[in-house]
């Protein structure tokens, strides 16, 4: 994975670069401070607060994946025990009327994914690679069948639930509208992304990076992987249980499924699709991932193969993700030889969106036979409605798939030439390192 | 109690041997690709869900052959078409293209079978009482589900250990790249490992179908025991797969038949705590923990023993 590696630390940048590095973030605060003015109806705040979540969930992930270069099929362990421990907290303080507010309940969840990660990390984080990843999955289903046996503590099936409202109020913040809930996320995720970030300028966060591109030598340079990936390990877990308590505040509820295989998917799938290789890539594929799964869901009914297909598809077409596709065009834009290969990624789009709808197509037509044939056959899918039973639509499909997929693979590697060709010549002119 | 020791360790040899007919087929991949494939137990589903498939269309005893060389040939064309493409990206990408696989396949067969249980029963021929024991029937499909794992785990070893083929892929699981510089081509035989492990899984999935549930979730639910087996083994090693096998099957039935807990066992001490949250702990049977039971083993052998049973190799 060469897009993953990054040089040196950058040179004390100039107050031009430092008006650019600070003026980002305070524009990320101000897009944050306005996004409810624009969009204030209730659903879009659920869903920028679920975005928020999200993105501090992926972003915790990334410091294992990304980072450190451990892939972890259970990180929802912290994601769920953090928000667990808030629900129970919330439970506790209106109960006995203690005097903490809500805006720093989160910290507890975090200080409890920070607890779970010190105890288990050490055992996990002994190898890496392909048995770290078995080891988190075991661990993972052994927290999460606990959680099934323990019934008392965590609801069993049901789960448990608390009222949010009934905190210890301060500045007369009821928590109960959705806007404050979204302003408590928005605060929290600023500020969580704003320390993983920083994370990443520490020497911890550069041991983290060296630990994964080459362990071995890290040992020759006499730091121990173990102990780097074991502080790496731990504070994803503390921004994992973050994210969970933010979670648990949002329902009101905590379930078992929090704990669960699908929650440590999704946070995967998120993570890697947005791009692992860049500290943005999360973020994107975070806001990427929910849209798609609240968005698909109203359009198909098997959106999450779509999903599982997306998934495959980035992993086998453009490892880098979403964000490592964008940035292999910088230096093109910045010799300015990305013109070269514009007209031919239009040709290649049209035969790539004729296969990608004959895929669909098909699809739709075969999961209503498969399901419910027998049915009224004018169906409807992505808004749009046809027959699934037309004999010319299947015959369509066909076409559009096959025909599409012979075109495509013809244009892509027309797409290859003109890249070659436009890297080549910004090379020459400098701009590729 | 000699009735629930025997009972026992015939089923646990028998879940064993099941486990072991899927880990085989995982841990020779894992060895000669490097890469342990997160979709193995998807295999085992799609062999489960082809054979009833066929076996509603053609009877039971050409399912039991042709839904493993199916579940083979989508496997090579997986090895094929998506695993050597991946390769160039890496261990990490390898492992999530098999991950994102092991996501697709339980949603198709959602949608083509739906998510509950199917009606797949055992064949006439073989549902009756083979023996008696102890006054309680001890099915002949069992039975023929142990010689089925015990027949495969012989033509296995046969092939391993006596023929050309296995001689190559035996020189492929310690020294992959020595086996390519002498001339052989691995990316067949890659493809062919591949072929055989998920048809394998597919077997088991076959004849573990009727007697087990068959259902879009089997996958999920075995697919983490299975690697519980591979690592307890030792990543990379047959015969520490073997011994797994074996042990996680026996330990997962006997802790099943037992009903044992904390309260039975120190009732009059009864501290006060037990009243609190704490009571989950006190009153909770073996049986009820029997699942976690793999989970518990794994994070033991990984205290004490990282590299597991009888690995050798560290990755």
């Amino acid at each position: 994975m060469t897009e993953t590696t990054s040089s040196a630390a950058p040179p004390a940048p100039a107050a031009a670069e430092k008006l650019k590095f600070y003026g980002l973030w305070i524009a990320a605060a101000i897009v944050l401070l306005l996004l409810p003015k624009m969009f204030s109806s209730g659903g879009s705040l659920t869903t920028f607060s679920l975005i928020g979540i999200s993105i501090i969930f992926a972003l915790s992930y990334n410091i294992l994946l990304g980072q450190t270069g451990m892939l972890s099929f259970g990180h929802a362990v912290y994601y769920g025990l953090g928000g667990f421990l808030v629900i129970h907290a919330i439970n506790i303080i209106g109960a006995n009327k203690l005097p903490i507010p809500l805006p720093l309940v989160p910290l507890i969840g975090g200080v409890t994914g920070l607890l779970f990660a010190v105890l288990l990390g050490w055992v996990s984080t002994q190898r890496s690679g392909t048995a770290f990843a078995m080891i988190s999955l075991g661990v993972a289903e052994l927290i999460a069948s606990s959680a099934l046996i323990l019934r008392t503590f965590f609801g069993g099936e049901a789960g448990i639930s608390a009222n949010r409202t009934k905190v210890f109020r301060l500045f007369d913040w009821s928590f109960g509208p959705q806007i404050q809930i979204y302003y408590l996320v928005a605060a929290w995720t600023l500020l969580a992304v704003i320390a993983m970030y920083a994370l990443t300028r520490t020497p911890l966060g550069r041991m983290c990076n060296a630990v994964r591109d080459n362990p071995e030598r890290v040992q020759f340079v006499g730091y121990d992987p173990h102990v780097v990936r074991y502080l790496a390990f731990c504070f994803s877990g503390f921004f994992a249980g973050i994210a969970g308590a933010l979670a648990a505040i949002n329902f009101e509820i905590a379930n078992s499924a929090y704990l669960g295989a699908v929650q440590s998917g999704t946070v995967l799938f998120a993570a890697y699709i947005g791009g692992i290789g860049f500290f943005i890539g999360p973020i994107v594929g975070a806001i990427f991932v929910t849209f798609l799964s609240l968005g698909l869901s109203d359009l198909t009914q098997v959106w999450q193969l779509y999903f599982g297909l997306i998934f495959i598809a980035v992993v086998l077409f453009a490892p880098g993700g979403i964000t490592g596709l964008l940035m292999m065009h910088r230096p093109l834009l910045k010799a300015g030889t990305f013109g070269r290969v514009l007209p031919s990624y239009l040709i290649a789009f049209v035969p790539t969106l004729a296969m990608l709808v004959g895929l669909i197509l098909a699809t739709e037509i075969i999961v209503f036979h498969a399901v419910h044939s027998g049915d009224d056959s004018h169906i409807k899918a992505f808004g749009v409605p046809f027959d699934a039973a037309n004999r010319y639509l299947w015959a369509l499909s066909a076409v559009l798939l096959i025909g599409g997929y012979w075109l495509a693979r013809k244009t892509w590697t027309r797409v290859g030439h003109a890249w070659d060709e436009a890297t080549g010549s910004a090379r020459e002119k400098g701009a590729v390192a | 109690m000699l009735e629930l020791i025997v009972i026992s360790t015939l089923n646990g040899v028998l879940f064993g041997m099941l486990l072991f007919l899927m880990a085989s087929g995982l841990t020779v991949i894992f060895s000669m690709l490097g890469v342990l494939n997160f979709a193995h137990a998807s295999f085992y589903m799609l062999g489960a869900f082809f054979g009833f498939q066929i076996s509603r269309w053609f009877g039971f005893w050409p399912a039991l052959v042709i839904a493993p060389l199916l579940a083979g040939a989508i496997g090579a064309a997986v090895e094929r078409y998506g695993l050597r493409r991946v390769h160039k990206n890496g261990h990490v990408a390898e492992l999530l293209f098999t991950f994102g696989l092991a996501f697709a396949i339980e949603e198709v067969v959602q949608i083509i079978w739906g998510k509950s249980p199917v009606d797949f029963r055992i064949p006439p021929s073989l549902d009756f009482p083979a023996f008696t024991i102890f006054s309680t029937n001890y099915p002949a499909y069992k039975m023929f589900m142990l010689l089925v794992s015990i027949v495969i785990f012989a033509a296995l070893l046969i092939t391993l250990k006596k023929t050309r083929i296995g001689l190559i892929v035996q020189a492929a699981l310690t020294h992959p790249h020595m086996v390519g510089h002498l001339g052989h081509n691995v990316g067949r035989i890659f493809r062919l490992v591949f072929g055989v492990g998920t048809a394998l899984a597919a077997v088991a999935g076959v004849i573990a179908g009727p007697a087990l549930v068959t259902q879009a979730n089997m996958a999920g639910l075995l697919g983490p025991i299975l690697f519980v087996v591979v690592v307890v083994g030792g990543l990379g090693s047959l015969p520490g797969a073997f011994v797994a096998s074996l042990l996680i099957g026996l330990v997962q039935t006997f802790a099943v038949s037992m009903n044992g807990s904390l309260s039975g066992a120190f009732g009059p001490l009864s501290p006060d705590y037990a009243a609190t949250w704490l009571a989950d702990i006190w009153n909770v049977t073996i049986a009820q923990i029997a699942p976690i039971m793999p989970y518990v083993l794994l994070v033991l052998i990984l205290i004490f023993r990282p590299m597991g049973l009888l690995g050798t190799r560290d990755t």
